[in-house]
């Protein structure tokens, strides 16, 4: 079996976010990380390789220091690393990634594709599926637990409240949540191991069946107007009254609202 | 010359930290409180290799140089200094003595299972007559057909009880010197658990790296192939002393790793301490003793990197001598860690007195660093021995 993960190296927001002037993300200021969701991703297939036994390569798209997360996942047990880097390629939007990434798989075999949910610094969710898109697979979003069943995998999928049971036939992409799984470590062997591995570097030149007008920033539909952290909540407002009358204010405040 | 990290003893480090802050930490208060050796903690690193990471891979350890090994004990102890010694008797005086002295049937039979934590290994020289003074040692091995027979007993082992493969030094012979005194001389010998003979005596109740198993080792008529030998016979002393050149290489480590954690969480704690209506870092007394234990640290850092890089060239096959860097580190790291974690307390106030704030269990570790594996008397004949030869 082969099996592709899509992985982003992103900054760690766990420190707060850290922004320019201009309101764009000052990523220098912030350590950089795997993308906690295809960190999960990676570690389902790697599972899968130990379980089944398979051919784990990751692939990334960004900026020559993007190496570092492929090392990472190697460094935990993937076989390959792919990056795909160059200026023409840069301030792509989620439809311009999809877009590069499809023209990598194309080069590739695969069997599975798995991809993060979303990642921490664009939350959009959006780049996994249109994967699927471009390819004509299957996509089954948000799993929480991956098997294989003969040429299928039978997926989980997550709701709020519930979650469905789903067969797919191979190929076919998933994309894992964060909570799918506890990613293994690395282990010192594997990084000097992963050091020492090549890692294949792809350009433009290199992706398949693309169109230069759907790269990079030209290519993106996309346009960020402004950017801003979370803004913190209120207080609030604090009312002291008994268990009905506290009733009766929600249920005001509910309507009011136009919840109920 | 570079003193920068390379971006794969970089990575190293990040996952030491991360296993660090994850799995250590959240132990460490109880496994000093109930002085209970961290077996869960042991199998995990096991699992990740931790336990073998300077061991070849061909005898199934992770193949990484000793810069990366001394990095992994460093990281260890700046969370919890028991861990940290785990690590470095397992693999500095078990594992490294027999990766250097054994036979190749002895390597695979033993380093496997101590690469993969699977089996975890301990060092037996000291006595309770035997410390600084090899000579003292009482503990003697007898040929007898095809076995060696020893008697004696060894104190203050680590790992003691919880050890599986068991590197022991005893007497097999006493010859006349030059000056017709008598002499004993010493061989080296792998035991193993649950051999007839070997038992274990007392548990020592310790001031600090209070989880580490600290036994007494008993030898009664234990009853061990001759092929338990390990290097030649007679050899025993030089090799315990290149042991413990590596070994205090590791304790280096380990006592850096407690200074640093201490300096960290003085840091911490002193930007949010506020008194006379201010953070006490606001304080010159306070940033003056931050800026002292944090150039001490950096030196201690360079001193055990350069000792690490030193062996790491013989290891490679060059024929140097380490002795001197691993007894300098191991100096004057011990004596940072000791001053750092006691400043530490004394920037803490009260609270560095109390148990529930690290640093005063930090400065408790800190102080057997200036004395196991060579005290610090002993590393400095070391190094004036090398200066007036």
């Amino acid at each position: 079996m082969k099996i592709v993960v899509c992985v982003k190296q992103v900054p760690d927001t766990k420190g707060g976010v850290k922004f320019n002037p201009d309101g764009t993300l000052d990523r220098g200021a912030m350590l950089a990380i795997m993308n906690p969701d295809d960190k999960a991703g990676l570690e389902a297939a790697l599972r899968l390789k130990d379980e089944y036994g398979a051919e784990v390569t990751v692939l990334t798209m960004g900026l020559p220091k993007a190496e570092e997360v492929l090392r990472e996942a190697m460094a935990m047990g993937a076989d390959k690393g792919i990056l795909v880097t160059d200026r023409v390629l840069g301030g792509a939007d989620t439809w311009a990634t999809s877009t590069t990434l499809a023209g990598a798989l194309r080069n590739l075999e695969y069997d599975l594709i798995i991809t993060g949910r979303q990642a921490i610094d664009g939350d959009t969710a959006q780049v996994g599926p249109q994967i699927s898109e471009h390819l004509d697979l299957p996509v089954i979003s948000y799993a929480k637990d991956i098997k294989i069943e003969g040429d299928s995998v039978v997926v989980e999928r997550q709701y709020d409240d519930r979650y469905h049971v789903l067969k797919a036939k191979m190929p076919c992409l998933v994309t894992a949540l964060s909570e799918l799984n506890e990613p293994r470590y690395m282990t010192p062997g594997g990084i000097f191991d992963a050091y020492d591995a090549e890692i294949t570097v792809w350009g433009r030149k290199d992706l398949k069946d693309v169109d230069d007008a759907n790269l990079g920033l030209n290519g993106s539909p996309t346009k960020i107007a402004k950017a801003s952290d979370k803004v913190r909540k209120g207080a609030g407002e604090k009312v002291e009254l008994d268990a009905d009358e506290s009733v009766a204010y929600i249920m005001g405040k509910l309507k009011e609202k136009h919840v109920i | 010359m570079d003193f920068t990290l390379s971006k794969k003893h970089e990575m190293a480090r990040q996952l030491f930290k991360d296993f660090a802050e994850t799995e250590v930490k959240p132990l460490a208060q109880e496994v000093d409180e109930t002085e209970h050796f961290p077996m869960a903690t042991v199998e995990k690193m096991g699992k990740y290799g931790f336990m073998g990471i300077p061991i070849p891979k061909e005898y199934g350890g992770q193949g990484c140089d000793i810069l990366s090994y001394v990095m992994c004990v460093e990281e260890l102890s700046k969370v919890c200094g028991t861990t940290g010694v785990v690590v470095s008797a397992h693999t500095s005086l078990c594992a490294d003595p027999i990766l250097t002295y054994g036979t190749e049937e002895q390597k695979k039979k033993y380093l496997p299972d101590l690469a993969s934590g699977k089996k975890i290994g301990a060092f037996g020289l000291t006595e309770p007559g035997a410390g600084t003074d090899a000579q003292g040692v009482q503990t003697k091995a007898v040929l007898d057909g095809d076995e060696w027979v020893l008697n004696g007993s060894k104190c203050f082992i680590t790992n003691g009880e919880v050890g599986d493969i068991y590197i022991i030094i005893a007497y097999t012979d006493v010859v006349e010197d030059k000056r017709g005194r008598k002499v004993k001389k010493f061989s080296a010998f792998i035991v193993e658990k649950g051999t007839p003979g070997f038992s274990f005596g007392t548990k020592e109740k310790k001031m600090g790296i209070r989880g580490s198993s600290t036994y007494e080792l008993i030898f009664q008529d234990c009853r061990i192939p001759k092929d338990a030998l390990l290097g030649p016979q007679g050899k025993g002393f030089p090799i315990a002393m290149h042991t413990l050149d590596g070994g205090r290489i590791g304790i280096a480590s380990q006592a850096l790793g407690l200074a640093e954690g201490a300096l960290e969480r003085t840091i911490e704690y002193t930007k949010e301490r506020k008194q006379f209506g201010r953070s006490i870092s606001a304080q010159q007394n306070t940033q003056f003793q931050l800026a002292d234990m944090a150039t001490k640290v950096e030196a201690a850092r360079n001193l055990v990197y350069k000792a690490a890089m030193k062996k790491q060239q013989f290891a490679e096959g060059q024929k140097v001598s380490y002795s001197v860097e691993a007894a300098m580190a191991k100096l004057y790291a011990a004596e940072v860690a000791m001053e750092v974690t006691t400043k530490a307390v004394q920037l803490h106030g009260g609270y560095g007195y109390i148990r529930e704030y690290d640093v005063e269990r930090m400065m408790r570790d800190a102080k057997i660093t200036e004395i196991y594996e060579g005290t610090s008397e002993v590393q400095r004949m070391v190094i004036s021995g090398s200066l007036l030869k």
